[in-house]
């Protein structure tokens, strides 16, 4: 029997979808066959890439503009889970972006997010695509 | 943003009563505590019981606020933290730089 899960939604530019997105995160995490302890630290890992990705792409990438869109693609199928988000805007480099600063004298306001989306999935690349960029995640599934 | 604030002892306590305190709401956040402070408190607990779901934009309110206590010779202290809020703050290694309570009363009785 298949399994495979494939979902491509497109949402507003705009922060207040964040939640939504989070939402249909945390029920796709809970299609995974595994242990449920496996599960739920699953579904916490899929809401929190899936808005640190978004956050990326409608703060950074798209500049907050409320009239552009961001589009999202996740597939989940076999022991695979990728996640693709893309935007509009003139893109960055993703190499150039270093772990925050761990020491607390020089504790910094921002820039955890990729940070954070590349220690939860098992691989990350940012690229050109038409009319704009994609942030492709990876993660293999227990 | 649902927050309610109680004062003891010079000590503010600001309840977050949001599941998600995230890019989409933390700014608000920010807000409050920057009043709290320019009102001329310095020390702060934030009480997290009801954030089931934090990201780094509300991991970043938060070091903002411990950074505005730290500069008025205060603190800043964190209460009641969920499963993924706790998780967050150990993969950013925040919870070295944070007090951390089991509830809100714990951190006022830290004082």
């Amino acid at each position: 029997m298949k399994h495979d899960i494939s979902l491509d939604i497109t949402i507003p530019n705009q922060t207040r979808y964040l939640s939504m997105i989070g939402r249909i995160g945390e029920s796709m995490a809970k299609e995974i066959d595994c242990a449920e302890a496996e599960r739920e630290l699953l579904a916490d890992q899929l809401t929190t890439v899936l808005t640190e990705a978004l956050v990326n792409a409608i703060k950074h990438a798209n500049h907050a503009d409320p009239n552009k869109e961001v589009h999202i693609r996740i597939n989940m199928a076999g022991k695979e889970l990728a996640i693709r988000v893309y935007d509009s805007g003139c893109g960055f480099d993703l190499n150039s972006i270093h772990a925050p600063c761990f020491d607390s004298c020089a504790l910094d306001d921002a820039g955890r997010g990729i940070f954070i989306i590349r220690a939860l999935m098992d691989s990350v690349e940012y690229k050109r695509t038409n009319g704009g960029n994609v942030l492709e995640m990876k993660k293999q599934l227990p | 943003m649902n927050v309610s604030t109680e004062k003891n002892k010079g000590i503010v306590t600001v309840f977050v009563k949001e599941e998600r305190l995230d890019a989409h709401n933390s700014e608000e956040l920010k807000a409050e505590l920057n009043r709290i402070f320019e009102g001329g408190s310095r020390d702060v607990v934030v009480d997290l019981k009801q954030v089931r779901f934090i990201d780094s934009s509300g991991l970043g309110v938060l070091v903002s606020g411990f950074k505005n206590a730290s500069t008025r010779q205060g603190t800043l202290k964190l209460s009641a933290l969920q499963t993924q809020v706790k998780s967050m703050f150990e993969l950013t290694r925040l919870h070295r730089v944070f007090d951390i309570f089991p509830t809100a009363d714990d951190a006022l009785d830290s004082f």
